[in-house]
């Protein structure tokens, strides 16, 4: 068992940096709901540092609380796929070439109505991100990048022509859940059409985790964080697997 | 303005010539064409308004009517019918309006006399061209007044929360906090409608419906504030889309200030066709210069899609295009705000330098042009202090090399739509820089030969290069085969192609040749 708690400059101070808007005029008053507000959420101490007006009736916080609450490292158990075992893009297509002895083809596209293609860009376009290359340029994998606003259908559609193994679904936009809808509306059309269990499906997104995922019946989601290394490590060993 | 970077003028003309020869090809191919939302745009500016109980807009019925009736009808243009239809009923617009939207085919009446069509079409022209006249008065009454009282670059902030009238006290917080500019952000997948939604909208994604209500409670709620503030306060729009023209032709008339309208964003960022998107530009772009409309074209969009600095000379020649469609629709430079980015990669060593020149070298290409500059966005992450510290530069570079539209970027740009206290943490750092080096820049030269001077050289010569292999395939081949963007698009691919209208010898458009006569477009 290892306890913890937030560090600011002592072991287990339980210092946490916060900011917030209270929907009422700066002033004192505002600074006192404001310190009281943080003491409600349990914090044992709270010096609110700056207040400032956002406009008439809205102002802006800065605190700092002491929580005395704490966590057993060693129960915790993260939501996620495998970032700590990934290969890289070499040792990828190493094992594609060992193991699967075929390129591996990849479809991805960002569904729905979600115009951002930065998410799957990241993931699949050659140049890749933060140095980590996109899978169109590993020389064992195909990968077609369909880009935004792909309806569901017609992304399906396309791994069929390709005879895709794997299909990259990218949520960035969650507000009102669309991300749910769009992601739920994909894998209900792959089971319709009895297609399932034909592809590997992968969903990312900055709010998309792999539990989220798994539940909405994708086989692994990448959250923030993940590259192209990750995507296609997971593709790789869970084809191996399949095989 | 002194030159810091002595960029060849001979050069920076030859780049120009490439984009007027590039261009040329593609205005002979407008100049022959209409599409349904320039017909249904037509329609707006002559009183076609409202819509179906199921939500159809009058404009939509009309055209989608004349269509069916015949499918080459469209080619003498939509508003021969309205306008024959507002006669022979005998009622005002919103009589015939309120008949279209019950069911009421235009083209079950036969055709008038030709001359008496005409002079009444002329008339409903001469009110709608007087209204936008008396916005663009208005709006310049107001800049003079309150002169001065703007900040410089004028600050821009986005409103997204996809309700009207939550967007209104956003807007009104943004606007007391110092923005100059607000932008209504649409909501995800407007720009693929062919038509435009009616009404107030209080649910979004990602954004609010862009209608022409809309338009007119965000114009109130922000020249209510700007009383206040005594400082005007301008109103951006999206002419983006399947419906460029008509939300122009909704902006001209509900005042707003400035509009995003690229002549090829359209094409290669939303898969809509490319001969639909040139033509349709046109009469947005039209529409907007007589409204005195600035214009923010989306050349950041190359930048988040490939990396910004091999691609930065995706950027100079877009906007050398952008100017020159822009010119083409009557466009002066003081309406043009070209795009640009600040968007490389943070861990790039030098690469402040390099935006740096990026930016001068727009400020020196176009001098008169108020650039529109973009923040970081591609690699702004969940850390918000290091996303901070990122637009901290970016309002230097801005400041420094005098943009003239400066979106604020939000330290939580990553994460979520902007909270109130993030609009005001990205207004408190750029008023901070903005003072703290108000001159800093009068006093810096750059060596001749060092990195800045250096860097602004090798991308006016890549543009060049890219715009030389760009004149010698042709632009619509250009397009199909990748070289903007990485993005190939088919010339009959896309979506809106069967929207595209060619026009007949008896193509009847009053308001085209009104606004071309009023701009001095001589094609």
């Amino acid at each position: 068992m290892k306890v913890v708690r937030p560090y600011g400059d002592t072991m287990d101070d339980g210092k946490v940096q916060l900011s917030f808007t209270l929907p009422v005029p700066d002033g004192a008053k505002g600074r006192e709901a404001a310190r009281k507000l943080v003491l409600s959420w349990g914090f044992k101490d709270c010096e609110v540092v700056h207040s400032a007006p956002l406009a008439a009736e809205f102002s802006f916080y800065v605190a700092y609380g002491k929580t005395e609450s704490s966590i057993d490292y060693d129960s915790v158990v993260a939501d996620e796929a495998s970032a700590d075992a990934s290969m890289n893009m070499d040792e990828v297509n190493e094992y594609i070439r060992r193991n699967l002895g075929r390129k591996v083809v990849v479809v991805g596209a960002c569904t729905g109505f979600d115009a951002h293609t930065v998410g799957i860009d990241a993931i699949m376009n050659m140049k890749g991100y933060n140095h980590h290359f996109g899978l169109e340029r590993y020389p064992e994998m195909e990968a077609y990048n369909l880009g935004a606003q792909v309806p569901n259908e017609k992304l399906i559609d396309y791994a069929l022509k390709v005879n895709a193994d794997a299909i990259l679904v990218s949520q960035v936009v969650t507000q009102k859940d669309t991300h749910i809808h769009n992601m739920t509306e994909f894998i209900e059309l792959l089971e319709a059409k009895g297609l399932r269990d034909r592809f590997i499906c992968v969903a990312g997104g900055p709010r998309i985790g792999n539990k989220l995922a798994v539940e909405l019946g994708f086989d692994v989601g990448f959250g923030r964080g993940a590259y192209a290394d990750d995507v296609a490590t997971f593709i790789v060993k869970k084809l191996a697997e399949k095989n | 303005m002194k030159s810091k970077l002595n960029l060849p003028a001979d050069r920076v003309a030859y780049a120009r010539q490439l984009a007027e020869r590039i261009t040329a090809p593609v205005q002979d191919f407008i100049d022959g064409h209409s599409s349904v939302t320039v017909e249904r745009a037509t329609l707006r500016l002559a009183g076609a308004d409202g819509a179906s109980p199921d939500g159809v807009p009058v404009a939509n019925l009309v055209v989608d009517r004349i269509r069916a009736a015949d499918p080459a009808a469209l080619e003498d243009g939509a508003t021969l019918r309205y306008v024959n239809a507002l006669l022979k009923t005998g009622g005002n617009e919103r009589a015939l309006n309120d008949r279209i939207a019950a069911g009421f085919d235009v083209t079950s009446l036969p055709l008038g006399d030709r001359a008496a069509i005409e002079a009444k079409a002329d008339e409903i022209v001469a009110g709608t061209l007087a209204r936008i006249k008396r916005n663009r008065e208005f709006r310049e009454g107001k800049l003079e007044q309150w002169k001065g009282r703007n900040n410089s670059p004028l600050l821009y902030l986005i409103v997204a929360t996809g309700n009207i009238y939550e967007d209104v006290k956003q807007a009104a917080a943004a606007a007391e906090q110092g923005a100059d500019v607000i932008a209504v952000i649409r909501t995800t997948a407007l720009s693929l409608l062919d038509y435009v939604p009616y009404g107030a909208t209080t649910e979004g994604f990602g954004g609010t419906y862009a209608t022409q209500e809309n338009f007119r409670i965000m114009r109130a709620a922000l020249d209510e504030v700007a009383e206040k503030q005594q400082r005007y306060i301008r109103l951006t729009n999206y002419a983006s889309g399947l419906c460029m023209p008509e939300i122009a032709a909704m902006g001209a008339v509900e005042r707003l200030d400035m509009m995003l309208n690229d002549s090829m964003y359209g094409i290669l960022f939303r898969d809509i066709n490319m001969y639909r998107t040139f033509v349709d530009q046109m009469f947005s772009r039209m529409l907007n210069s007589y409204a005195g409309v600035i214009i923010n074209t989306g050349e950041d969009n190359y930048l988040t899609t490939s990396d910004a600095f091999e691609k930065a000379y995706t950027v100079l020649a877009s906007q050398l295009l952008n100017e020159r469609f822009g010119f083409r629709a009557g466009m002066p430079s003081e309406l043009l705000g070209l795009g640009h980015a600040f968007e490389m990669d943070p861990s790039r060593k030098n690469g402040f330098m390099y935006e740096l020149a990026e930016a001068q070298m727009a400020r020196e290409i176009f001098p008169d042009c108020p650039l529109k500059y973009m923040p970081p966005t591609k690699h702004m992450s969940g850390d918000i202090f290091k996303g901070t510290e990122m637009n901290t530069l970016f309002n230097f570079v801005s400041k420094a090399t005098n943009q003239g539209i400066h979106l604020l970027g939000m330290l939580t740009e990553a994460i979520h739509t902007p909270f109130m206290m993030d609009r005001y943490l990205a207004v408190d750092n750029a008023r901070y820089v903005m003072n703290y080096i108000d001159g800093f820049y009068d006093d810096v030269e750059f060596k001749k030969d060092g990195i800045v001077v250096s860097r602004a050289h090798q991308v006016l010569g890549e543009t060049i290069e890219f715009l030389e292999l760009v004149e010698r395939t042709g632009m619509f081949d250009a397009i199909e085969q990748g070289l903007f963007a990485e993005m190939k698009r088919p010339k009959d691919g896309g979506k809106g192609f069967e929207g595209l209208v060619k026009k007949g010898p008896a193509y009847y458009n009053p308001f085209e040749k009104a606004l071309k006569r009023e701009l001095g477009i001589v094609r």
